[in-house]
């Protein structure tokens, strides 16, 4: 019953600490005039918007999709506010792709943005609730002890975080609208830097950044734009409690059954084979290993063995993170949109420096809150 | 917009709960609030969250004065083993929306929406100026009642209303609600002595404004035959659109609601006569320009609930106007219903659900 739903235009803004030649609303439009022109589109052809950033109090700007409704060619239409902690980018994108796949929409804009330095994250994320431990420490805090599990589980070495903190900001180098372009980035420079979170140095953690992203989504007779379009094989979202004492923080369970669900719907059976490139959530260096076993794409305890042999780099055979990922960039609330627009870049073969040559179906993950929101897509250059 | 009108999958309103609406509910936080009202919208019907496929839910960070307010809401349903879910920043009647889109696509057959928001635990006139342009508008912090009122007079100036037509507005409302256990605000007062009230921003008095409100409410939505096993006479949602408006006051009418006019046209709200109306009008004066957008007639009843001046829980105030309408028609007493929401500063996004009964 459900439509054909494609990805026919993609932008993104150039991702910077500060942004300050742009307003918001002067953000979220450079990167939605880019994913039109994408398109071959204009504002008017767009039926809906679909917005999502992380918490408000990042800005201060509470529900912004109303101060950003003529900004974003909204006025007169539907426009629909999505927020699912980190993994909002995703989110935003998969309700987009819903209201073309129910038949309600032909052409969607999806859009996500954070202008951190409009903002003070690490403020907005450690204000005291009553009953509820204190974080303080942002969000880094949070993910070392889960890190420091991981490491004595697997009995992976220190050095895996090192590499992957080289190799993702290797590939920024390649994406110009990239945060980070740290040419000289090798081991010893990642080992050398400040300690933050133990075992997390601070080049082992990723950016903060303002920057926006978004993406045209569009029905199968709706289909434009200046490149091939990238078909959607699968859309999943999964979400487990924050605290309970069966809960596994270090590989959680929406993350696997999440995948499950995505490849299920893909006709995915071994990931590791059959995706050409993955586009994933790491903030922090030891997740790519973590995400690798969740994932699917080793058995549990390996993921470090792929990291360390180079499967995930750009020329082995599993891609990760071809874009530079979060490490390379960080708009908190377009940081998942930028996971699922980079898979569809790649499949439509408009990733330039960065794209992997013959990339056919693609993987793109986000994850959120204490890791316990999941959304994921599953793009192909086919139709499903 | 003149495309043909989509019919959609049939969706019903399987069943609807809310909290007791108070003025201030000190003894419970988010999750103790929600998890009565999600076990009854699941026991009125004898089903479990296993029963649900998707889960939605609205809510707003700025009334807990904390970010990721819906983490830990989501306790107050359980979700292990994990589920499919999803959340708007939004009143809880576009986390239904969400909901009803995912049904449209007929992977899957139910799903449960809820909303919540302790609109007593800050300050709402500085809470809600924070929604303007951050750049233009916020730093000078205009409140939502001076707002509000700056529509009335346009209102009033138009030859649209007066301050006895706001009254009576008023008054009836909170009559209504005497019938409605779960208000907030209800009594039976004479406009004439309502008038007596002093202004609070001129043209608005006291009694135009809506109560500040502690609550929340929980929606299960059904299709196929989960539709037809927890209702004898399942209430269908036949239309279901939502518009927004430019965020500049001053570029707009604001005597008129286009985005509403818009969105009941995509509804198809004309397509047939409607009995009852739960319309989202947080001033009394809201609910004439309301009607207008709307096309009500004299003949169509409107907030039989008291509606929001009755009880102004913020993120669930609309979810519960759709679930107050399908209760009246799976009472009997309408057979076709119309439901609105709003959101942003007056009357700027609004939501229309058309729903009929067997």
């Amino acid at each position: 019953m459900a439509e054909r739903c494609a990805v026919i235009g993609v932008g993104q803004t150039h991702h910077k600490a500060k942004r300050e030649d742009v307003s918001i609303a002067g953000l979220v439009r450079e990167a939605a005039k880019m994913a039109l022109a994408d398109a071959d589109l204009t504002w008017t052809d767009i039926d809906a918007v679909v917005i999502g950033k992380a918490p408000d109090m990042f800005e201060g700007n509470m529900m912004p999709e109303l101060y950003l409704a003529p900004a974003l060619g909204a006025v007169g239409k539907p426009m629909f506010r999505v927020h699912t902690a980190g993994s909002v980018g995703g989110s935003t994108a998969l309700v987009a792709a819903h209201l073309v796949k129910s038949g309600i929409h032909k052409r969607v804009l999806s859009v996500a943005y954070e202008k951190q330095s409009d903002s003070d994250a690490m403020w907005a994320l450690s204000v005291p609730q009553p009953f509820a431990a204190p974080l303080l420490a942002g969000a880094g805090g949070y993910f070392a002890p889960h890190i420091r599990a991981y490491m004595r589980r697997s009995g992976a070495p220190d050095h895996i975080g090192r590499m992957v903190a080289v190799k993702d900001r290797k590939n920024a180098m390649r994406n110009p609208y990239a945060h980070l372009h740290l040419a000289d980035i090798d081991m010893k420079m990642v080992e050398d830097s400040m300690m933050l979170w133990d075992p997390l140095r601070y080049l082992e953690a990723c950016p903060s950044s303002d920057g926006a992203a978004a993406m045209v989504l569009a029905a199968e007779d709706a289909v434009s734009g200046q490149y091939p379009p990238a078909w959607i094989h699968g859309t999943a979202m999964r979400s487990e409690p924050t605290m309970f004492a069966g809960r596994d923080q270090v590989n959680p369970q929406a993350g696997r059954d999440c995948s499950a669900d995505v490849y299920g719907q893909a006709g995915i059976t071994d990931p590791r084979k059959q995706i050409d490139v993955a586009e994933v959530y790491v903030p922090f260096s030891w997740y790519e290993p973590m995400w690798l076993e969740n994932l699917g794409f080793c058995e549990l305890g390996d993921g470090w063995k792929l990291t360390e042999s180079g499967a995930t780099a750009f020329d082995g055979d599993i891609p990760w993170n071809t874009s530079g990922g979060v490490l390379s960039s960080n708009p908190i609330g377009a940081s998942g949109m930028l996971r699922f627009l980079e898979v569809a870049m790649q499949v439509r073969g408009q990733a330039g420096e960065h794209q992997i040559d013959g990339a056919k179906l693609a993987l793109g993950q986000a994850y959120g809150g204490g890791s316990q929101f999941f959304s994921m897509w599953v793009v192909g250059s086919a139709k499903p | 917009m003149s495309a043909a009108r989509r019919t959609p999958r049939p969706v019903s309103i399987a069943s609807f709960a809310q909290s007791q609406n108070v003025r201030r509910d000190d003894e419970h936080n988010e999750v103790e609030m929600l998890m009565p009202v999600i076990a009854e919208v699941f026991g009125t019907i004898g089903i479990t969250k296993d029963d649900v496929d998707f889960i939605c839910s609205g809510s707003t960070d700025y009334l807990i004065g904390g970010p990721f307010s819906f983490v830990m809401a989501l306790d107050a349903v359980g979700v292990w083993p994990p589920r499919s879910e999803s959340h708007v920043e939004m009143d809880g009647a576009w986390a239904l929306y969400e909901a009803w889109v995912l049904l449209q696509e007929g992977e899957i057959d139910a799903a449960l929406v809820y909303s919540f928001g302790r609109s007593s635990l800050g300050n709402l006139n500085e809470i809600l100026a924070l929604q303007l342009d951050p750049y233009y508008l916020a730093p000078m912090w205009p409140d939502p009642v001076s707002l509000a009122a700056l529509q009335a007079r346009a209102l009033i100036d138009a030859g649209k209303g007066t301050e006895a037509d706001f009254a009576a507005i008023a008054a009836r409302s909170r009559k209504d609600a005497l019938a409605n256990p779960k208000a907030q605000v209800a009594n039976d007062i004479p406009v004439d002595t309502l008038l007596e009230d002093d202004y609070v921003v001129s043209p608005l008095r006291r009694h135009t404004l809506p109560p500040i409100t502690d609550g929340a409410a929980a929606v299960v939505l059904a299709a196929g035959d989960k539709a037809r096993q927890w209702a004898d006479k399942p209430v269908w949602i036949t239309g279901f659109d939502h518009r927004m408006e430019t965020h500049a006051l001053g570029a707009r009418d604001l005597t008129s609601s286009p985005s509403t006019a818009q969105a009941a046209e995509r509804a198809g709200v004309a397509e047939g006569s409607i009995d009852v109306a739960e319309i989202h009008a947080p001033y009394a004066h809201q609910e004439i320009i309301l009607r207008e957008a709307l096309g009500l007639d004299d003949t169509v009843t409107v907030n039989p609930s008291g509606g929001a001046l009755a009880a102004n829980p913020l993120m669930s105030a609309g979810l519960i106007r759709i679930g107050e309408a399908a209760a009246r028609i799976a009472s009997g007493q309408a057979r076709r219903a119309v439901a609105h929401a709003t959101s942003g500063p007056c009357l700027q996004q609004n939501l229309v659900c058309v729903l009929e009964g067997e």
